[in-house]
């Protein structure tokens, strides 16, 4: 029953699969009285509270003040206007801010697929001294919270003056435990004969890697760079102790200065809100099932 | 980076005479080095050393600029005596209080809900999971419009209600209970995806012979499917206290610890002590404490979850 189910459903949610309800088809022509499944009842509400922001985020993005401030205000813009979107531009670094997160967000996600790839690859295949020692190093490292590590490492930043500047950004970002792990418990589900045909040519190791491996390895790469591109671009902490030059800022400090600033701006504040969020809300409505795949991922921490 | 220079290392494979393989062996420890290099330094220099300063550190006294003065246990000491930070704490735990048991059953309810297939069941999920990826910055730019006293929608239903008006983030008694529904609204669709994946694991046909027996549909969820995902419930509360011990995004997005203090978190008034009053000292000390802290929780709770499991029959 599991198994049929399964596959119906698998076409839209691979991450997650459905099993059919525990019940047979008896009970269920019992409560039919509606035309439709009684879940719609529960389901639908719940579905409305939890799109309902980013709807009215969107709204409120491309509506004239005098709709916002009336009471009761709007939910549907009278007219649609660019005023937020052109007040955004005109009064806030918000271009200085979406290319500084790109470039973190873009070097994060390029630095993790490649380094972690190579060290999960390491650990999960080649023997060699202090390959134990490290790995749990890196998974002790996985238990230690930011705000152990955050005051030292500020310290050690601005001793290397490398407080305020891109850097300071980039480098936390360059390799993570959780990729390294992830990628070394897919390379360990590979099989071994795959690669022996290559060893016997005399292929190197990062030949074999990268022809023969990481082709297989798509999936959880793609995990990695869902993880990291969520990661980095929501970033808020370590952005808000490292950076104070308002020409580095991210676009998630950048709003939440902003937001102290323009209180009452309502569609300024939802533009940049749009700007923040679009990137990673399109990636999730195109690329729902590596996010889910992701989300779920994270177990492996535990 | 210069690392990725080291990387192009093992191009020498031999083939597999007696001297050769040994050379090859080599050529694996040097590769096998060169592979994992750049990731150990990264995550151990960002990760084991600065913890192991911060232990240092949390036994000074230290401005950042002056030199470092050797206190003992001072910086613990004073942590004893300080009210804020028993606030801070109390704020923290009415924030757990509230946001766990609302997290862990409504994500376990909305996941039993959303395992079945029904028509439009990909819209219910997409819009269920979509919050996952705002980010607090974000979110909490949402909970200052939504719960706006003035424009905002709450408000707005309230008055449509005949209910009396409510401040949400400028009322001291009620912004905690704003941040708790946001923080919900981001993180229940994290819950749901962990559940609905153990949702799949659970025996159909110990559900199907229950039935038979004619248990009902309540008795089936509580008997058979909650002790079944126990695995799961054990997850799912052990990430998300270390969550909430952790909050202090979405207080620096929204309220700053306002207002007056009603928000001020364990992390948001480390923070406030390290970064604006320049006490990386007792920061670090209050750091500590936290690790210790959060590291024992989730060893009882581990333990509690071994435990359980074991009195189980298999």
């Amino acid at each position: 029953m599991i198994a049929t189910t399964t596959e119906n459903d698998s076409a839209e949610h691979p991450a997650v699969p459905t099993a059919e309800a525990d019940r047979p088809a008896q009970s269920e022509a019992r409560r039919r009285r509606l035309p439709f499944s009684p879940w719609h009842l529960l389901l639908a509400p719940i579905a409305v509270l939890f799109a309902f922001p980013f709807v009215q985020m969107i709204m409120v993005s491309f509506m004239p003040s005098r709709d916002i401030n009336r009471l009761p205000p709007r939910f549907i813009p009278t007219t649609v206007t660019l005023d937020g979107y052109r007040g955004l531009l005109e009064r806030s670094d918000v271009l200085i801010w979406l290319t500084n997160t790109v470039i973190v967000s873009t070097v994060a996600v390029g630095s993790n697929v490649v380094l972690c790839s190579l060290a999960g690859y390491g650990f999960a295949r080649l023997r060699f001294r202090g390959r134990n020692v490290s790995f749990l190093a890196i998974l002790g490292t996985i238990m230690i919270p930011i705000q152990l590590l955050m005051i030292p490492t500020y310290v050690m930043f601005a001793r290397l003056h490398l407080l305020n500047s891109l850097a300071a950004l980039i480098v936390p970002w360059l390799a993570t435990a959780f990729g390294v792990f992830l990628m070394r418990q897919f390379f360990l589900s590979v099989p071994r004969e795959l690669e022996e045909a290559g060893l016997l040519d005399g292929a190197s190791r990062l030949r074999i890697l990268w022809h023969i491996v990481l082709p297989l390895a798509r999936p959880s790469l793609m995990t990695l760079a869902v993880f990291t591109l969520v990661g980095s671009w929501n970033d808020l902490i370590w952005p808000v102790i490292a950076i104070s030059d308002s020409n580095l800022f991210t676009l998630q400090i950048g709003l939440a200065n902003f937001q102290g600033v323009r209180r009452t701006e309502w569609s300024l504040l939802m533009a940049g809100n749009v700007v923040a969020v679009l990137p990673l809300l399109v990636g999730f409505l195109v690329a729902q099932k590596h996010f889910l795949a992701t989300m779920s991922s994270t177990g492996l921490k535990g | 980076m210069a690392r990725s220079a080291t990387v192009a290392v093992p191009e020498d494979a031999s083939t597999a005479t007696g001297a050769g393989r040994r050379t090859q062996r080599r050529s694996e420890q040097l590769a096998g080095m060169a592979f994992v290099a750049p990731a150990v330094i990264v995550i151990v220099g960002l990760g084991i050393f600065p913890a192991a300063w911060a232990t240092l550190l949390a036994l000074q006294k230290w401005n950042g600029f002056s030199e470092p003065r050797f206190v003992g246990a001072d910086n613990f000491e004073r942590m004893s005596r300080d009210t804020d930070l028993v606030a801070a704490a109390w704020h923290t735990l009415l924030y757990t209080g509230l946001f766990m048991p609302v997290s862990v059953v409504g994500g376990l309810l909305l996941a039993a809900a959303l395992n079945r297939r029904i028509r439009f069941m990909g819209l219910y999920r997409t819009a269920i999971f979509v919050p996952y990826v705002a980010s607090a910055a974000v979110t909490g730019l949402l909970a200052n419009f939504v719960f706006n006293p003035e424009v905002g929608v709450v408000n707005n239903v309230f008055r449509v209600l005949g209910l009396p008006q409510q401040g949400w983030l400028e009322d001291p008694s009620q912004a905690m209970v704003v941040l708790v529904i946001m923080s919900l609204w981001g993180q229940l669709g994290f819950v749901t995806v962990i559940y609905l994946a153990a949702l799949q694991d659970v025996d159909t046909a110990c559900l199907e012979a229950a039935e038979v027996d004619g248990a009902s549909a309540s008795q089936r969820f509580r008997h058979i499917t909650v002790p079944q995902v126990a695995p799961a419930t054990a997850f799912v509360v052990i990430w998300q206290t270390i969550q909430c011990i952790q909050l202090f995004d979405l207080v620096y997005t929204t309220t700053r610890g306002g207002p007056i203090g009603a928000t001020t978190t364990l992390v948001y008034y480390l923070w406030e002590q390290a970064f604006r009053q320049l006490s990386f000292g007792y920061g670090s000390a209050i750091a500590w404490v936290l690790f210790v802290v959060t590291m024992v929780m989730t060893l009882v709770l581990v333990a509690i979850q071994r435990r359980r499991g074991g009195e189980q029959p298999a």
